[in-house]
């Protein structure tokens, strides 16, 4: 394998001694600048487990309840700091395990590196005891994956993996290695990849490219931007910022795209999709230039595509080339990484303010405050709305909190009403839309951002998933804010029944364990509320906390999240009710 | 769209997991891989698929994007068969007798342009090479004597345009 490599610190003394292929992991991982990784032990990882019991003064690890929640909290962790989660398992069941969490990276490409034990190499292929093909398992969810069976390949390939995980579009990388590679000695040199010949992870942006986009922006009359989480990924939040401000373009954010500009900067217009706003939805069918930044075209984003923005040139910015014309064809692809892409194009596009067109958004605002977000964030029925929790939330924390949404109803009004003032606050499971996501993820987002506040927000249903992970904050006393929004059902499942099933409500009535109970098991502060009067005096004490602390918010059993577009429905048929 | 024939070309690192990785690419997407052959390039190290599917315009490229994206693919291309020149290769084995008891095998071997590569007591094999239709052709020449063991390749092509592999391979060098 061609890979170019770059010299860094020997970590170890110069007369070269030889060490075990499981102290080298640790090597690598310090090289890489690890200092945190999450996992679970078992036989064919034990080897390693034993250097990081010698190396626990450099290097953390977290033992999770299950190895699922290791790779959300690698998630999580990876998404509020920017740099790559480290998830460790051992072979067969634990490798398994961790497949989920791989789905959930590739599709939200999120820089991780899993690591698994893998039986002795002499036992490949034998159906030996916690034997599993792993490589032919992960490959599909995998942006690389790889097979160590000897030592000598583990400085190499480790390299490469976190080269490969952290540049271009991210995404997971999985190596696994067997248990005589771990073993093995070995005489240990690391060099960090910079290069493999076979991959171009950033294309060069192609100047003449540039200078369409700027043409059609500066001629538009009706441009609409919708930027995603390459805005974040590519660390183009401020480049944006000022190309929205000088374009004065209104700004739409796909989900994952939440946080990159301030949630009340004026021209920063709302969220796009299934149950995105009104505006930007609606309007998306009326605009003459849609310029896509860091995004994908999901199917939740987009409604039928044959109905979608079809009277609209198409701009897409776009780092990765295998998106580009893949769902919606675009007029001009602006390729390349949108930091240094939109600092290209600042200087070729005119100050403009598109007066009439915002007022189209503003009009379409008012028209959404009165259908839905009135009763949602200022509900004048009795029982609780999961909007005017969130909405204390924002106040409690100033929308300085990082948000971490699980998935169904909760997870869209959370995207929907949580306020953000700095980016790499929304963490969700967008793509994959991982029930049991949430807490663990939480749990890796604090400890990637220990200066700020962390609350989560999960369903009833999705906290079930993956509920053991209380034992890690209470193991680790990590101060996350856990909010249960629970209405006894999965909803989002329900509202789908109760719209487009009849009122069939085939298996989603949920009858609850006591939630408190449960987290003071774990000894963690908790409290159950039901009542509006309680709400605000609350959620001031849990946001107070200097400790970890669960909230049962009994909602409404039977809301339904709006606007919607339903499934294959286009943009412009936005359903308010 | 109208679903036509592709040769799909994919340049690529010699890589165990690759074959699975790729295969993977078409089992999502329900296309179904006509002939797959893997060989050496005209580039020492390099290795070279040769992929034909039929399907559409829109789900060839979307095809090749998901190939090229791969860490190990250098590059990844896509022609019609107008902008190739292929061949496939079969190999027929025949009972003996048939080559002395029946002048018309003699003829069809020769018309065929195939040759004979073995001859043994029991059987002989005839080995052609062409396109596919004409090896459909003799196959179906030859059936009505009896064909003890039939067996065709995967595709092997080579574009009428370049595929600049080695400009691209220096120009990594150069930039590193």
């Amino acid at each position: 394998m061609e890979i170019v490599k770059m010299k860094t610190e020997e970590p170890q003394n110069k007369t070269k001694l030889k060490i075990t292929g499981a102290e080298a992991i640790i090597h690598c991982l310090l090289a890489e600048g690890v200092d945190i990784l999450y996992g679970y032990p078992g036989g064919a990882i034990m080897p390693v487990y034993d250097e990081l019991y010698k190396f626990q003064d450099k290097l953390t690890h977290i033992l999770t309840r299950h190895e699922q929640g290791a790779t959300h909290a690698a998630q999580g962790y990876a998404r509020v700091s920017g740099r790559v989660g480290v998830a460790m398992a051992t072979s067969g069941p634990g490798a398994t395990n961790l497949v989920t969490g791989l789905a959930d990276a590739q599709i939200d490409s999120t820089p991780m590196v899993c690591i698994t034990g893998q039986v002795t190499r002499a036992l490949l292929g034998s159906d030996a005891f916690q034997e599993t093909d792993i490589i032919g398992i992960s490959t599909p969810v995998t942006k690389w994956n790889y097979q160590i069976t000897k030592a000598e390949e583990i400085p190499e390939i480790m390299a490469k993996a976190f080269y490969i995980a952290k540049t271009g579009r991210p995404g997971p990388v999985l190596v696994d290695i067997t248990k005589n590679a771990q073993i093995d000695e070995f005489e240990f040199i690391y060099e960090k990849c910079t290069a493999v010949r076979s991959y171009n992870p950033v294309p060069k942006p192609d100047v003449k490219a540039i200078e369409a986009a700027a043409d059609l922006i500066n001629s538009a009359k009706k441009p609409m931007i919708v930027w995603g989480q390459g805005v974040i990924l590519g660390k183009a939040e401020e480049e944006l910022k000022a190309f929205v401000e000088k374009t004065g373009i209104p700004a739409a954010w796909t989900i994952m795209g939440a946080s990159a500009i301030d949630s009340d900067h004026p021209l920063n217009v709302g969220m796009v999709g299934m149950h995105g706003n009104y505006g930007p939805n609606v309007l998306t069918n009326e605009c003459d230039l849609l310029i896509a930044i860091g995004m994908r075209f999901d199917d939740r984003v987009t409604g039928n595509l044959d109905t979608y923005a079809k009277q609209a040139k198409v701009i897409h910015f776009e780092i990765d080339k295998a998106e580009v014309n893949k769902n919606v064809r675009a007029d001009v692809a602006v390729l390349g990484n949108s930091k240094e892409t939109l600092d290209l194009i600042l200087p070729l596009v005119n100050e403009n303010s598109h007066e009439e067109w915002h007022n189209e958004f503003k009009k379409k605002y008012e028209v959404e405050f009165e259908a839905v977000i009135k009763n949602d964030i200022h509900p004048t029925k009795e029982g609780l709305t999961m909007g005017e929790v969130i909405e204390q939330i924002n106040i409690a924390s100033g929308n300085k909190a990082v948000i971490v949404t699980d998935v169904g109803q909760h997870q869209m009004i959370g995207c929907r009403y949580a306020k953000f003032k700095e980016s790499k606050s929304n963490i969700t499971s967008g793509g994959l839309g991982t029930m049991g996501f949430a807490l663990p993820a939480a749990i890796g987002a604090k400890m990637g951002a220990m200066d700020r506040e962390v609350v989560a927000i999960i369903g009833d249903g999705g906290y079930q998933m993956t509920i053991q992970e209380l034992g890690v904050i209470f193991q680790h006393n990590v101060p996350v804010k856990i909010v249960v929004l629970n209405n006894d059902h999965l909803g989002m499942v329900r509202q789908w029944q109760e719209l487009f099933f009849d009122r069939r409500y085939a298996s989603t009535v949920m009858v609850n364990p006591d939630f408190v109970k449960i987290a003071e098991g774990y000894h963690i502060e908790s409290k159950r509320i039901s009542k509006r009067e309680d709400l605000q005096s609350t959620i001031e004490e849990m946001i107070a906390s200097k400790n970890p602390y669960f909230l049962e918010v009994k909602v409404e059993k039977e809301d339904n999240v709006f606007p919607m577009i339903p499934s294959g429905a286009s943009v412009s048929d936005v359903r308010l009710k | 769209m109208k679903k036509q024939w592709f040769t799909i070309s994919v340049y690529s690192e010699n890589n165990v997991g690759l074959l699975n990785r790729i295969s993977g690419i078409f089992l999502k997407r329900h296309i179904n891989i006509e002939s797959l052959n893997v060989s050496k390039s005209e580039i020492d190290g390099v290795s070279k698929f040769t992929i034909v599917v039929n399907t559409t315009d829109k789900w060839v490229r979307n095809i090749v994007g998901q190939i090229e994206k791969q860490i190990e693919v250098i590059k990844a291309f896509y022609h019609t068969d107008e902008e190739t020149i292929y061949q496939e290769s079969a190999l027929f084995k025949i009972a003996s007798n048939l080559l002395f008891d029946e002048r018309r095998i003699q003829n069809i071997i020769k018309e065929n342009n195939s040759q004979i590569v073995t001859v043994a007591r029991d059987f002989f094999v005839i080995a052609k090479s062409g396109r596919r239709n004409e090896i459909d052709d003799m196959y179906e020449q030859l059936k009505p004597f009896g064909i003890m063991q039939f067996v065709r390749s995967g595709r092997i092509s080579v574009s009428k345009e370049e595929m600049q592999i080695t400009a691209l391979l220096k120009e990594f060098y150069e930039e590193v």
